[in-house]
């Protein structure tokens, strides 16, 4: 089924389960096109074990398209690969040549535990956007949608933050898996806009906590999670989290107590 | 049994004020006495249960992702449309009901439709009060842009993300319950079965995918939110764990299946390279806004752009031919869908594809960037540009890029009611699972709307009536029902792991989408689909002797879940070709070459065929029964579509 010319060397991280201890096994992946997706590659190395009735390596993946934030994958000591600004689905063969050595592993933080071989459990990510990522509208009763101008730039800079997929691999990067590149992504889209000002201060403490409560490390504004986000989130969003955070500890603790649950 | 879409009586436009006031209400202290089980949490399920939890019902959630954010609505690029005409260009909600009833050629039901427009302009709404970052003008409102089969600006936009900020928004407003204790969300559990007792649907069978636990969980209502079915192709443009099987298995439980021929082929997308690769990936409708589409207008040009001897920038103006904005000047490269990719088709089958493989048309950027300048170009489809990038290592800002379509979206899904009530009661179907509002082609910007439509404004509504009716007497699991159903899946599940044949489960669905894109795909005929059954039935049979599936159950087993879907999507493709069939018009989506028009435009036969196909499964490997829903219209005229 493969119709490339390159031949590779695989050292893929196999754990069977969170309870027992993994390790590097090696596997061959040959005649492999330029043209295929790194996950396509893991398709044909997959196809060709299950066909010596072994078990295939199992990893995340969904939309292939970048997008959907489920493909992970640590690639030669780069979360999503060597590639600035892409997902590991996004990522192509081309940019290997013939012979050489990929070591693949999954994503190494406490906070994310092995499900099985490549593949992560995030779940620390979604009770962290549960405890306060949103603006609390029921559906209905709300203003017509021009009856909130934003200015071009804040939408625009909203939008920015807004496009974390919630894949990991900020955390990933980061040698104190920390999260915070994640969390103050969502704090600072909706602490920019008008529609977020009323829990705003709410908001970044309650997440907080929440990021703190699931064993994610602090921030040492070293800045791999930023060179490593596949969307490109800015540093300075953890700098507009930590604004926010200091002054709801600091200023806020009353309103903040009145508004919490 | 007789279909009734329980279309509310009264003028058009009055049905659903009038409707809404007609149904039950559960008074709000008795709705926690309520559960309710949604399976899929992409528009549609996230906007159901953020709303269900809001008003006080009891909800479960269930996705097969590791979290619900990943729900393949986020993939959707262009927009959403919406009737609020803030761009004063003339459109209203009668214009996008017309509009849709058009694009979808008049197969779909008005009812819903003039619905769907009507709340259209309230989801807009919802999501800004979200903080959704839509696109906006510099004086801070609203952004608008055109999408094909309308002549008004109506589509509303988050670059080329719209989807995902919409499922982000949709999602949060899901956390907002699941924190609030209303929703409970169950992730990487794949649903199975749904368990009837006296013909209600009183809940589902699941597995977990962690632990292969194979749990039963009752509800008084089953909401089915789990999205088409366009990987019965194998490649498509869909996510690649998107599936049929929970409507599947509804389906062979009893709820009829609607017009399943009616798929849609998307026409720009990135061309196929080789038989590596897995799914195809779209270039947005909104690229039709800026692009021109083309070929080179003689055969001996094609030649040598396919060798490479010839570049595409150096081939002159008079020896390029635009096709759609000759064949259609009114609407020019912003015809709808289907008739965007039967020209591209026409194209490649004359000869004039380019491309190594032959099998592309250009889809071109360079006046744009001359009238617009690349910034602004980069600032309107910069993400776009850069996946293409990445994809084929060519850059569309300086030659064209190569496009052609692909299986994108499936109109065709669960037979629902004006209700979104399946012919089950207590299980209803939402977004693209259902079938209802599209017709036989789906325009542009117009799922993300049909998705929070059904979820925040419409059920909401109807399921508060079919609650009222029944009582909130509690549905309990230890009903011997649930331990019957568990048992079929459980069954069902051994056998599939029995399985220690020869080939792989990706080998057959591959080749059944070999089989479905040759004989069901852009044109269909008698003889093709005939040949196509036989195929089908045989590759069933074959799997279910020679398939490979590894591993156990007590594991995480992705052999195990492929190996399930393949199953499913097997026996549906036999259906698609049996309703493909049936229809011996063309209409929309669904071509059938022995049904067109002087100038090879889909001919429909409206004295024969103006009703949806509503099938019913009679059991295994029996003939389903055809059932069908007439339609009538009475806003609009039927008439052979025109955009010329």
């Amino acid at each position: 089924m493969s119709n490339g010319n390159m031949n590779l060397t695989l050292k893929v991280w196999r754990q069977k389960n969170a309870q027992t201890s993994g390790k590097f096994v090696s596997y061959k992946a040959e005649n492999i096109s330029p043209d295929m997706s790194f996950l396509e590659m893991l398709d044909v190395v997959n196809e060709s074990l299950t066909h010596k009735g072994d078990e295939p390596i199992n990893f995340d993946h969904d939309c292939r398209e970048g997008i959907c934030g489920m493909c992970s994958l640590y690639i030669n000591g780069h979360p999503h690969g060597p590639k600035r600004g892409i997902t590991t689905c996004q990522l192509h063969m081309r940019t290997f040549h013939d012979g050489e050595t990929i070591t693949i592993e999954p994503w190494r933080a406490e906070a994310f535990p092995i499900v099985k071989d490549l593949a992560v459990d995030r779940s620390a990510f979604d009770r962290i956007q549960q405890a306060g990522g949103y603006v609390s509208v029921n559906t209905g009763g709300v203003p017509d949608g021009n009856a909130i101008p934003i200015p071009k730039v804040i939408a625009d800079e909203a939008f920015n933050s807004a496009t974390c997929i919630g894949c990991g691999a900020c955390v990933a990067a980061c040698k104190n898996a920390s999260a915070m590149l994640f969390v103050s992504a969502k704090i600072t889209q909706l602490g920019l806009l008008p529609q977020g000002q009323p829990e705003r201060y709410r908001r970044v403490q309650s997440m907080v906590a929440q990021m703190d409560e699931e064993g994610f490390g602090s921030c040492t504004n070293t800045g791999a999670c930023e060179a490593e986000c596949p969307k490109e989130i800015k540093l300075t969003n953890i700098a507009r989290m930590n604004n926010d955070y200091f002054s709801a500890k600091l200023f806020r603790e009353d309103e903040v107590h009145e508004q919490g649950h | 049994m007789t279909l009734d879409a329980k279309i509310p009586q009264g003028p058009l436009a009055e049905k659903w004020s009038k409707h809404k006031f007609d149904l039950k209400l559960v008074n709000p202290a008795n709705k926690r006495k309520y559960d309710i089980i949604i399976v899929g949490t992409g528009l549609a399920g996230a906007s159901a249960a953020a709303t269900l939890g809001e008003l006080g019902y009891n909800v479960k959630a269930f996705c097969f992702q590791d979290s619900p954010r990943r729900a393949h609505s986020i993939a959707a690029q262009g927009g959403i449309n919406a009737a609020k005409n803030y761009q004063n260009d003339g459109d209203s909600v009668f214009r996008l009901f017309y509009d849709t009833i058009k694009g979808g050629d008049y197969r779909a039901r008005e009812s819903n439709v003039h619905r769907l427009a009507e709340v259209s302009v309230n989801i807009i709404d919802q999501c800004v009060a979200q903080g959704v970052p839509f696109a906006r003008e510099y004086g801070g409102l609203l952004d608008n842009r055109s999408f094909g089969g309308s002549q008004v600006s109506r589509t509303f936009y988050a670059r080329g993300q719209t989807g995902q900020q919409l499922l982000l928004g949709a999602y949060s407003a899901l956390n907002r319950q699941i924190h609030a204790g209303k929703v409970k969300m169950y992730t990487r559990h794949e649903m199975l079965d749904v368990v009837t007792i006296d013909g209600h649907a009183k809940g589902i069978v699941t597995r977990n995918m962690l632990t292969g636990a194979i749990d039963t969980h009752a509800g008084h209502a089953v909401l089915l939110c789990t999205g088409g079915y366009s990987n019965v192709f194998y490649l498509s443009t869909n996510a690649i764990g998107s599936n049929v099987t929970a409507a599947w298995r509804a389906h062979k439980r009893g709820a009829f299946f609607g017009n399943p021929c009616y798929t849609q082929i998307h026409p720009t997308c990135i061309p196929v390279t080789g038989d590596h690769q897995s799914k195809l990936t779209l270039m947005s409708e909104s690229l039709r806004n800026d692009g021109r589409v083309w070929a080179p207008k003689t055969v001996e040009i094609a030649e040598q752009l396919r060798k490479g001897t010839l570049k595409a920038d150096q081939v002159k103006e008079d020896d390029r031919d635009y096709f759609l904005e000759r064949k259609y000047p009114a609407f020019g490269n912003l015809v709808p869908r289907d008739v965007a990719s039967r020209n591209a088709k026409e194209m490649v089958e004359e000869g004039k594809g380019v491309g190594g493989s032959g099998f592309a048309v250009f889809l071109d950027f360079a006046d744009a960037i001359k009238r617009l300048g690349e910034e602004t170009v980069k600032a309107k489809y910069g993400n776009l540009f850069d996946m293409y990038i990445q994809i084929t290592d060519e850059n569309p800002y300086k030659q064209p890029m190569r496009i052609y379509p692909a299986v994108h979206y499936t109109m065709g899904g669960l037979w629902v009611d004006y209700n979104l009530s399946t012919t089950i009661p207590g299980l209803y179907a939402l977004g693209e699972c259902n079938f209802s509002d599209h017709g036989a082609n789906r325009l542009g910007a117009s799922a993300l709307m049909q998705g929070l439509s059904d979820g925040y404004f419409v059920i909401p509504y109807t399921l508060g009536d079919y609650l009222a009716k029944i009582g909130p007497k509690k549905v309990d699991t230890n009903h011997p029902a649930f331990a019957a159903t568990k048992k079929d899946v459980v069954d069902h599940v051994n056998k599939l792991l029995a399985l220690k044949g020869t080939k792989t489960t990706n080998e057959y669905h591959r080749e059944l989408g070999h089989i479905m894109w040759e004989y069901c795909g852009m044109a269909r005929t008698d003889e093709g689909l005939r040949k196509a059954k036989g195929l089908i039935q045989a590759l069933k049979a074959d799997f279910w002797k020679n398939a490979i599936v590894t591993g156990e159950n007590e594991e995480v087993n992705a052999s195990l879940e492929r190996a399930g879907r393949v199953a499913d999507f097997i026996e549906l493709g036999e259906l698609m070709i049996d309703d493909a069939l049936m229809r011996k018009e063309s209409c929309g989506g669904h071509f059938r070459v022995e049904s067109q028009t002087a100038d090879g435009e889909a001919l429909r036969d409206d004295e024969n065929f103006a009703f949806v196909a509503a099938w019913e499964f009679k059991g295994e490997n029996q003939p389903e029964e055809l059932h069908k829903e007439q339609l009538t219209f009475e806003a609009v005229h039927l008439s052979q579509r025109n955009y010329a």
